[in-house]
């Protein structure tokens, strides 16, 4: 039998939790948790609000412990471990950054803590202070700096003492756009830097595509998707994964036609549908397929596969959603890139069709 | 509408302090200066003051003037009831400081909804009066009172462990007395405390102790500032407490104050000796506002 006890990386093994409330029901906030986070990867939670993502992270830091299942690193159950014997740090989402201490202090009190002789201590916060470009501030107490500095001082704090893993919870969230994407490009490069490996929660779909290695997409506690930010964009496992990362049109119809990795659909009006397929379909059986907006294009009447009329027209500036009401009575969106000088493809209340390019349509799986 | 120039404003905002500044004067700068003008005077034998001025009442607090050729010796006596009342307003402090913490932790780590019942048993002891608690202390603690009896019939001691009149039983009273001045600032500087910064300690590597000492204790700082001086400046000048617990025995600050305007007639000295505690606690508050100052910049 294979031995995958010793797996290097992060192991969360069919990991569960649920929380015991005085007077209500128990709430099962995790349900059977797989995941294997690989040395090095930028590894990202994705998932709404109430998910089970903070919860996740709690049990690897170690501030909860999973009902079920076991937590391994580098093929070491941590599970029974307290927060402060595991090679793991956090980035709190509200920085938590120690008010009575300066910017220095809070940097070098991982290190502390580890009985580092002073000499380290001060070399790894002088070079934790160049990394996060911190360096000025070095005595500032926390509330004398800015959001965005507090959130490199945390980032800084947790990487001093070199972690084995890093978990960031949301660290981006009260930051200002601009800012943001500044952090976002920061902390990839900083990733790249240590060689850490980052658990990074999000709620936000394009951060999530943006920065990570893979992303698995959460729901009501369980595991949706695991994958490549690609992966999981252009081929969504099912309904919620569709439509929780970017938009999606949906189309529903019957397998007519089964080749390797590719079906052909027939359409409720008709029309037949070439769609690649992760997993297996039955011949005969309904499936729903799904198309990206920018992957479907807007075509004169009678040359797509969907006929329908522009509705409404939205110009976003580096492109333009058409939004098609289908001879079914739904919605189908379009988007379509601008470029200079084009005037919009289509107007309001005319007639279109809108052709799918063969490869665009992918098939959801498990739904009938 | 007519617009008020500053001046008229100025001047209606002068008018609105009034009400202050007259409960001010009248309560409290006019009380001490009365007291500043009496320890300045000679004491009329019968009690009283004779209207001419005297630093007898000051300089009689270190020395004795002797009574056949009035040269001045030093003498401690003053200074041992005043540093009695330290000793007992310290141990006291620090008693209330060590079983304060820990209480006071419990109710703010509680669910919201828990805490306020605790802190009103907190409080139930302030409900009644003081001497009637500090009597209630005197019956539990007697020699043949509810602890001695117990203890006995349970066949822990034989004889009665002699509790009351000792300078235990004072402190015991005073703990008592001023527990929830400690419990009061304490929870409410915890109540604050973001418990997210104990878990960021416990996620580097401190342990429960290093998590106490390096981050809770200098956050809950003002708060413990604060404790210790409610319950250290009415421990040094209690006067109730210790004539009751202590027996009388031994003289404390609040009864050789009273002593002075009562049976020993010598209003100024009682004055004098008052405005030297008066002193000692400002000194104290001195310090307090030097540490509260960097407690607060530390806690925003
Ligand atoms: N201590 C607790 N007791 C009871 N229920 C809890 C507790 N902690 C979390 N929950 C519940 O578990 C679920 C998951 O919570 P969690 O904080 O992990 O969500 P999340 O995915 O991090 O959400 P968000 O994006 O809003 O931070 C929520 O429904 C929450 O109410
Ligand atoms: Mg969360």
């Amino acid at each position: 039998m294979l031995d995958n006890t010793k797996v290097p990386g992060l192991a969360i093994d069919r990991v569960g939790k649920v929380f015991q409330q005085a007077g209500k029901p128990d709430f099962r906030a995790l349900d059977d948790v797989s995941l294997t986070i690989r040395p090095n990867e930028f590894f990202t939670l994705l998932g709404p609000s109430g998910c089970g993502k903070t919860t996740l992270l709690r049990m690897i830091a170690g501030f909860e412990h999973p009902s079920e299942g076991e937590i391994r690193l580098d093929g070491d159950p941590i599970t029974g471990l307290p927060p402060n014997r595991r090679p793991v740090n956090t980035v709190f989402q509200n920085y938590a950054l120690f008010p009575h201490l300066s910017v220095a202090a809070n940097i070098g009190f991982g290190l502390e803590m580890l009985k580092k002789p002073r000499a380290e201590i001060e070399a790894t916060v002088a070079q934790m202070l160049r990394l996060v470009r911190m360096e000025e501030m070095a005595d500032r107490k926390t509330s004398q700096i800015s959001g965005g500095q507090q959130q490199r001082v945390a980032l800084a704090r947790a990487l001093a003492p070199r972690p084995r893993v890093l978990l960031l919870d949301e660290p981006l969230s009260a930051l200002d756009l601009k800012l943001r994407k500044e952090m976002q490009i920061e902390l990839k490069r900083m990733q790249a830097e240590t060689g850490i490996t980052f658990v990074f929660v999000t709620h936000d779909q394009e951060e999530a595509l943006t920065m990570s290695d893979r992303i698995a997409v959460m729901s009501a506690g369980r595991v949706l998707q695991v994958g490549a930010p690609r992966d999981i964009y252009d081929r969504p496992a099912n309904h919620f994964v569709a439509n929780f990362i970017g938009d999606s049109n949906f189309l529903t119809g019957t397998v007519v036609e089964m080749s390797a990795g590719l079906v052909s659909i027939r359409l409720v009006n008709g029309a037949v549908l070439e769609a690649s397929v992760p997993s297996s379909v039955t011949f005969g059986a309904t499936a729903t397929v799904v198309v990206r907006p920018e992957h479907a294009v807007l075509a004169a009447p009678g040359e797509g596969v969907i006929a329908g009329e522009v509705e409404t027209v939205i110009y976003f500036g580096t492109d333009t959603h058409f939004h098609i009401r289908t001879g079914e009575g739904a919605t189908f969106i379009v988007r379509q890139q601008n470029r200079r000088g084009d005037a919009a493809v289509a107007q309001r209340g005319e007639a279109v069709s809108i052709h799918l390019p063969p490869g665009v349509a992918t098939v959801l799986a498990g739904e009938a | 509408m007519s617009v008020a120039g500053p001046e008229a404003e100025a001047r209606q905002r002068r008018w609105l302090t009034l009400p202050a500044v007259a409960v001010i004067t009248l309560f409290g700068v006019l009380p001490l200066v009365i007291v500043v003008v009496y320890s300045l005077l000679r004491s009329a034998p019968y009690g009283g003051v004779e209207w001419t001025f005297s630093t007898d009442a000051y300089v009689s607090f270190l020395y004795q003037k002797d009574i056949f050729d009035d040269t001045l010796q030093f003498h401690a006596d003053y200074l041992l009831i005043y540093g009695r009342s330290l000793a007992f307003s310290v141990v006291t402090t620090f008693v209330c400081l060590i079983l304060g913490f820990p209480t006071a932790y419990f109710i703010a780590t509680r669910p919201v909804a828990t805490r306020q019942i605790w802190l009103l048993l907190v409080t139930i002891p302030f409900w009644s009066n003081l001497l009637i608690r500090t009597l209630a202390i005197m019956l539990l603690i007697r020699d043949d009172g509810l602890v001695n009896n117990g203890l006995m019939w349970l066949g822990v001691i034989d004889t009665p462990f002699v509790m009351i009149f000792t300078d235990f039983a004072i402190v015991l009273g005073l703990f008592y007395s001023f527990l929830p001045f400690m419990v009061l600032p304490l929870f409410s500087s915890l109540e604050k405390l973001d418990f997210r910064l104990v878990e960021a300690g416990f996620d580097l590597y401190a342990n429960r102790f290093q998590v106490l000492t390096r981050i809770i204790l200098p956050i809950a700082r003002p708060g413990i500032v604060a404790g210790c001086l409610l319950v250290f400046i009415p421990c040094i000048g209690a006067y109730v407490t210790p004539l009751i617990l202590g027996g009388g025995k031994h003289l404390m600050i609040g009864s050789l104050i009273a002593e002075q305007f009562g049976s020993a007639r010598n209003w100024p000295m009682g004055a004098a000796q008052a405005l030297i505690l008066m002193a000692g606690v400002l000194v104290a508050l001195w310090f307090y506002g030097r540490n509260a100052r960097r407690g607060v910049a530390h806690a925003r």
